[in-house]
């Protein structure tokens, strides 16, 4: 079983939904990015997304667009991403590690050596946001043989005829995306969102993660209530924005201040009980 | 194994996009269902004559088509070789080929019901273009520019203005066309209902390549029927057009890729020159990968990142190129050179003394190799160089780059 399957199931177990946070790799700096990332776990962080920063993030809102223009100022490169994630997962066996971005860095690394390389490093699952089905037949292989899983984005957008097609070959679990919109603008109601996760149920029985928009700890708490887990992004990055100093660099509460920003958001998705 | 030879050059894409290794629909899942949509109905406009009569109807009496094919003779006379001939796309309403494609894609946005059309411009020329016939076609119209262009292309943002856009500056990234377009896909994704994207050169996710290639290629199929009947029914012996994202140059070119005889250069923005890393030649100094919704040959870093483009000619100033384009990069069909903007700035001032044609920057890039080419080649040989734009916009950069204050 893999990583990320042992970890919902054991949230299953638990009885209760996951927390999955995002952070932007590099931002500030690759130093301040290690220390936030090696705490999340006792903060309360059930699975990490590891943002890679991208020059052209299509489908990103502006805190997650500066994110990533301060992690490519200070110099992160894909390859000092996965050496971070090397050094995290000496430290931490159980939890699962995600790199999300954008198809090129990667397609840029080379498929074979990426995979081979991530899979090395201790990550469990991709989303590569800008890589629909359609394309994705160059690159499922090469992951599928490395022990990566791929994570399929659904969308507002997704009907009936279209989820079949995005469910085949997807792995982990489901990325719901709440909004039809970019991250980190507007939020969801769950009315709204909750018919949607009914139809992808439908068509899977991977745990569905919902994300976008979700961004205090009552909304984390109603989102629990629906999906396996929930996903915050902008929200964290917004505190790293907030905690720079003058020069753009981290300031002395940065790492202090993500923390508690998480271990919030962990007890509003705790607060909701769910069958086993 | 031998590399397999289509009977035909000019039945790509396949259905999934893609041009050899290149185009396709790299996008998000949310925008899918979308470009999806927009496929499938372009697919059934062609079927329909009433939409080609429509398209027909607007390019002969609203655009002016069709542009003239107008034999150069003081040009000719001057470079001593090939017999030029300029294809007048710059007499077009609005002063360039963007209009061809836009008015074909508001018509299709028209019969999808869409109520609200968005655009990026880098220059300004595609903006202007989508700016007016969103104003015929009664539709609010919001185009998105980088404020770096905003500043070099003042006069483009008030012409949009009058015609009833609006003009939202792009601050984030670098302030250029790239990020335009990122913010105009952003636009796409938050409004899935109502909105249309009218792309303006042959790149994006498919179909866009595809469909404005189509809308483009009026030029090319103009160009076969007026030369034959000012030259016995000859067929051009080389054809030269400017590329940025490449949709003059495609328009001009399709038409003749199964004529074997016809010698096609594309001709991509030195900037610099190639070897500064001050340019915008992606076929001469970039690498395939994947942005905005189809791979293609693109100004990268080591690490994938992509790198600013630069030109003297904005409209010339992207990252990227069609990925038709690369793929006939790629097989040879068509040979891609550079010229620097020294060279197009020279092209300019001779063209307007030689020819009183004030050409934009971007077919004065085009119009810097026919200089080189020209004089090499017969006096019987036949060459079509795309007059794609007017100078008219330009005249406020030239000025400066020669040191005049207006």
């Amino acid at each position: 079983m893999s990583r990320i399957s042992r970890r919902f199931a054991d949230l299953r177990e638990q009885g209760r939904a996951g927390l999955i946070t995002f952070l932007t790799a590099g931002d500030p700096d690759m130093a301040t990015f290690e220390t936030a990332l090696a705490g999340l776990p006792e903060a309360g962080a059930d699975l990490i997304e590891v943002g890679v920063p991208f020059s052209d993030p299509m489908a990103d809102g502006p805190a997650i667009q500066a994110a990533g223009l301060r992690a490519l100022k200070s110099g992160t490169k894909l390859r000092h991403i996965l050496a971070a994630v090397g050094r995290f997962r000496r430290a931490d066996e159980n939890t699962p590690i995600i790199l999300m971005g954008y198809y090129n860095p990667i397609f840029h690394y080379g498929i074979e050596a990426f995979t081979t390389d991530a899979a090395e490093a201790g990550v469990d699952g991709l989303i590569i946001v800008d890589l629909p089905p359609e394309e994705s037949d160059e690159f499922l292989p090469s992951a599928t043989r490395a022990g990566l899983e791929l994570i399929r984005l659904t969308a507002p957008t997704s009907d009936d005829a279209r989820l079949p097609k995005v469910l085949k070959g997807a792995g982990g679990f489901v990325y719901h995306v709440a909004i039809a919109g970019i991250t980190g603008t507007r939020s969801a109601s769950i009315a709204d969102v909750q018919p949607v996760v009914e139809r992808i149920r439908r068509h899977t029985n991977l745990p569905v993660a919902i994300g976008f928009g979700i961004r205090t700890p009552d909304q984390a708490a109603a989102t629990a209530a629906i999906a396996d887990a929930v996903v915050v992004g902008s929200a964290l990055v917004e505190t790293v924005a907030a905690n720079l100093n003058a020069e753009g660099k981290a300031g002395p509460g940065l790492v202090a201040a993500l923390h508690a920003q998480v271990a919030a958001l962990a007890a509003g998705v705790r607060r909701v009980a769910r069958g086993k | 194994m031998p590399q397999f030879i289509p009977n035909s050059l000019r039945s790509g894409p396949d259905e999934n996009g893609h041009f050899g290794a290149y185009g396709g629909r790299f996008v998000a899942e949310t925008l899918m269902p979308l470009i999806l949509e927009v496929e499938k109905a372009y697919e059934a406009a062609k079927a329909d004559p009433s939409f080609q009569a429509e398209l027909d109807y607007y390019l002969e009496h609203y655009v002016g088509r069709p542009s003239p094919l107008y034999f150069a003779e003081r040009l000719t006379r001057h470079f001593g070789g090939a017999k030029i001939y300029l294809k007048r796309d710059e007499l077009n309403h609005t002063g360039a080929h963007k209009i061809n494609n836009c008015i074909g894609q508001i018509i299709l946005a028209k019969r999808m019901g869409k109520t609200r059309i968005i655009a990026e411009t880098g220059a300004g020329q595609h903006g202007v273009a989508t700016a007016t016939v969103a104003a015929l076609f009664n539709l609010p119209c919001v185009v998105y520019m980088g404020e770096t262009d905003m500043a070099r292309q003042a006069p483009n943002v008030f012409r949009m203005k009058l015609l009833g856009a609006e003009v939202r500056g792009v601050t984030s990234g670098t302030a250029t066309l790239k990020d335009a377009m990122n913010e105009a896909l952003r636009d796409w994704v938050s409004h899935v209902d109502d909105t249309f994207y009218i792309i303006g050169t042959v790149a994006g996710p498919h179909p866009y390549p595809a469909m404005v290639r189509d809308f483009q290629s009026v030029i090319g199929v103009e160009t076969r029927a007026q030369l034959a009947k000012a030259e016995n029914g000859r067929l051009p012996d080389t054809l030269v057009a400017a590329i940025g994202g490449g949709s003059n140059a495609m328009g001009l070119f399709h038409p003749f890729l199964d004529d074997a005889s016809v010698r096609m250069v594309g001709v991509e923005a030195a900037g610099h020159g190639v070897d500064t890393g001050m340019h915008a030649a992606s076929l001469a100094g970039g690498e395939p990968g994947v942005l905005h919704g189809n791979r293609t040959y693109l100004l990268q870093d080591d690490d994938g990142q992509i790198i600013d483009a630069h030109s003297i000619s904005a409209g010339l100033d992207y990252p990227g190129i069609g990925p038709e384009h690369a793929w006939l990069h790629d097989i040879k069909r068509v040979e891609y050179v550079s010229a620097t903007d020294d060279e197009a700035l020279e092209a300019f001032q001779l063209c307007a003394k030689l020819e009183g044609i004030i050409p934009a920057l971007e077919p004065s890039h085009a119009l810097a190799h026919v200089s080189r080419l020209a004089p090499t080649l017969p006096k019987d040989h036949l060459l079509v160089m795309n007059m794609c734009g007017r100078g008219d916009k330009d005249i406020f950069a030239v000025a400066a780059h020669l040191g005049v204050t207006l």
